[in-house]
């Protein structure tokens, strides 16, 4: 038993739906198509002027506090580079409050669909929804206490909103099933682990201990929610236990995914 | 089966009501849905943007008119929203604009077709090719940015090849005017056909200028730069077909009758019962427009609605391919340009237009850009497979035997 609510019916986008239009489309007098022999390189060589010329998204904010300006110069003055770990603690900051989010569209969507084929709880969901929540929290407590202010927008926060756009997009789609939507929190948390663990890299160079433990044990959260809503995923699209081989590191990527 | 505007008197303004949850309805299937189902939604989308541009044009050299067309533009705006809402937001903006360029061709062929008047029949088949040939290079953007097969909006219903190429498309303005239809002698459909085709246009130019800068891409930015440029060339193009005579009224009229023709156009070949239900609606509230504009008609100008109005509608528009008229008009007029409101060879095209042309594309075309060598693939261009030019990272050579 699956909760996918896919069907199998008209879709009518392939050619197969329509030979006898397809195959007059495909009829066509060569000397209609184009000949210049040319490929995308022309594309590439537009884009290569831009590129070369583009101005950056923008900046890194200073710090606006006399503490956090002084800390940031004697740390450049050291030869690090914090203004790297601001604008990383900027980006998980800014997905740690999306996916906070993203799990809210969720629980909205498993109150109205989820019926028990699969483990996955409403309950299981706000807990991850406070994980998210609480994690928003203590990397806007990181920024201030380097000085920082959390409510800027850094340049990787930009990043990850404009990548985020198609999870909320799809989260947020009344017509997306339980599986359609797991599978986009399942891209998210991904994301999500591999950004912690660059975070705890940078925290762990600029010898802030307290970040690196916090942060593991965020991360350790994160990993569990990922091993959790593979899991529930793959549930909701009808793979059991059965069919993975759990202890296959090709398969589970060296994490185990048994919750 | 025919259809007579003065046959009922529609739905009285008053009751033409709204609320969010009824304008907000669901949307309808990208993959499902029938691709001419989605032409008639962006169609019908364009006529009620018209519908409110031409109310507040009316309305600011009409004084007595301003309530009455404020009341109308009440409901259009509540009609307009309830229709652009019906395309699903599993539509990328991209894919979204090859429906336009599908609505562009499907309608201006099937106008093109029924229209009485030879020199505006020309007229149409001038613009068509030109947005042909708009779909063709979106159509290479779309694989070549996104990965994605323009097929899979248009069902096969339109061809994806070349037309006349977008980057001749830049004239000079004294080359985009036509003669203006007359409007005491032309034939009421006539008049019916340039509304719709500029709504159409319009709201196809308005489009691409939202969602220009929503791109990252630079080749996609300057493209919809250079179509959106195209467009407005194209409603100048159009509007210069009505007859500047018309009264305010009189316009009011057609503008009201025409949204009648193109609904009931739509309920006859509507496959999807949702959307049918709201063409049925939506036409009786357009019948309560109709009968508010003659009834101004007859108050203001003591005339008599039946002289703008002079038949029922025979036959409803046609929402169908019109592959082998695109094809045939393809290979008989691409070369014509424009002198003045004349169609001549390419040889004596107007020197304004040319040197135009030239600093417009002083420094490349990225409608040459996007579509270099573009053939159309089912799938995209690289189920061709000789297209796999780099040896792949495990060290595997590409199979390049398949042409």
């Amino acid at each position: 038993m699956t909760i996918q609510t896919e069907h199998i019916g008209m879709n009518r986008t392939g050619i197969q739906m329509s030979p006898i239009d397809s195959k007059a489309m495909q009829d066509v007098d060569p000397n209609m198509m184009s000949h210049d022999g040319g490929d995308e390189s022309a594309m590439a060589e537009l884009r290569t002027d831009y590129i070369a010329h583009a101005d950056a998204l923008g900046s890194i904010p200073l710090p606006g506090t006399i503490t956090g300006a002084v800390n940031m110069g004697v740390q450049m003055l050291k030869g690090d580079s914090p203004q790297i770990l601001l604008d990383k603690l900027g980006e998980r900051l800014a997905f740690e409050r999306t996916g906070t989010r993203l799990y809210d569209a969720l629980i909205t969507k498993c109150e109205v669909m989820l019926d028990g084929d699969i483990s996955m709880t409403i309950e299981d969901l706000e807990q991850i929804r406070a994980d998210e929540a609480r994690h928003f929290l203590l990397i806007s407590d990181a920024i201030e206490s380097l000085g920082g202010d959390p409510t800027s927008q850094t340049p990787s926060a930009d990043v990850v909103g404009v990548e985020s756009m198609g999870l909320v997009q799809i989260l947020n789609d009344p017509r997306t099933s339980v599986a359609q939507s797991l599978h986009a929190i399942v891209t998210a948390e991904l994301s999500d682990k591999a950004g912690w663990e660059t975070l705890i890299a940078l925290a762990d160079e600029h010898e802030l201990s307290e970040m690196v433990d916090d942060f593991t044990q965020a991360l350790n959260q994160e990993r569990e929610h990922l091993a959790l809503v593979q899991t529930w995923y793959e549930e909701a699209i009808g793979l059991t236990y059965g069919d993975v081989e759990l202890d296959n590191p090709a398969n589970a990527g060296g994490e185990s995914i048994a919750p | 089966m025919a259809f007579g505007l003065f046959d009922s008197k529609g739905t009285s303004i008053d009751n033409q009501r709204f609320s969010w949850r009824d304008m907000v309805q669901k949307p309808i299937s990208k993959l499902d849905d029938d691709a001419f189902t989605r032409v008639r939604v962006i169609l019908v989308n364009g006529l009620e943007n018209e519908a409110l541009r031409f109310g507040h044009m009316a309305a600011r050299f009409n004084r007595d008119l301003r309530l009455p067309l404020a009341k109308i533009r009440r409901t259009e705006q509540h009609q307009a929203t309830m229709v652009n809402w019906l395309i699903a937001a599993d539509h990328s903006p991209l894919e979204t604009t090859i429906a336009y360029e599908q609505v562009a061709i499907e309608i201006t062929a099937a106008i093109a077709q029924r229209e009485p008047d030879p020199y505006l029949a020309q007229v149409y088949r001038f613009g068509l090719l030109e947005d042909f040939d708009h779909l063709y290079r979106y159509s290479a953007l779309l694989d070549r940015l996104e990965g994605k097969d323009a097929n899979n909006i248009l069902q096969s219903y339109t061809d994806v090849l070349p037309g006349r190429p977008t980057m001749e498309h830049h004239r000079a303005p004294e080359d985009d005017l036509r003669d203006p239809y007359n409007a005491k002698t032309a034939d009421f459909m006539t008049k019916l056909h340039a509304l719709t085709i500029v709504a159409s246009e319009y709201q196809t130019h308005d489009y691409y200028m939202n969602v220009g800068p929503l791109f990252s891409d630079t080749v996609a930015r300057q493209l919809y730069a250079e179509i959106a440029s195209v467009e407005e060339q194209h409603v100048t193009q159009y509007e210069s077909m009505l007859d500047p005579t018309e009264s305010w009224i009189e316009q009011w009229v057609l503008h009201e009758a025409n949204e009648c023709y193109n609904y009931y156009s739509c309920i006859e070949h509507e496959t999807n019962h949702h959307i049918k239900a709201i063409w049925e609606r939506f036409l009786d509230y357009e019948l309560g427009h109709f009968h508010m504009a003659c009834e101004a008609l007859k108050q203001y100008e003591k005339r008599d609605p039946a002289e703008i109005v002079t038949a029922d509608f025979a036959s409803p528009l046609e929402f169908r391919s019109q592959r082998d008229f695109v094809r045939k008009v393809l290979v008989a007029e691409v070369d014509l340009r424009a002198d003045g409101t004349r169609f001549v060879d390419k040889a004596n095209e107007s020197p304004l237009s040319q040197s135009y042309r030239n600093i417009v594309n002083a420094d490349g075309s990225p409608s040459e850009a996007v579509a270099s060598g573009y053939v159309w693939l089912p799938g995209t261009e690289l189920n061709r497979k000789s297209t796999m030019r780099t040896r792949s990272v495990t060290g595997r050579a590409p199979d390049t035997t398949t042409p």
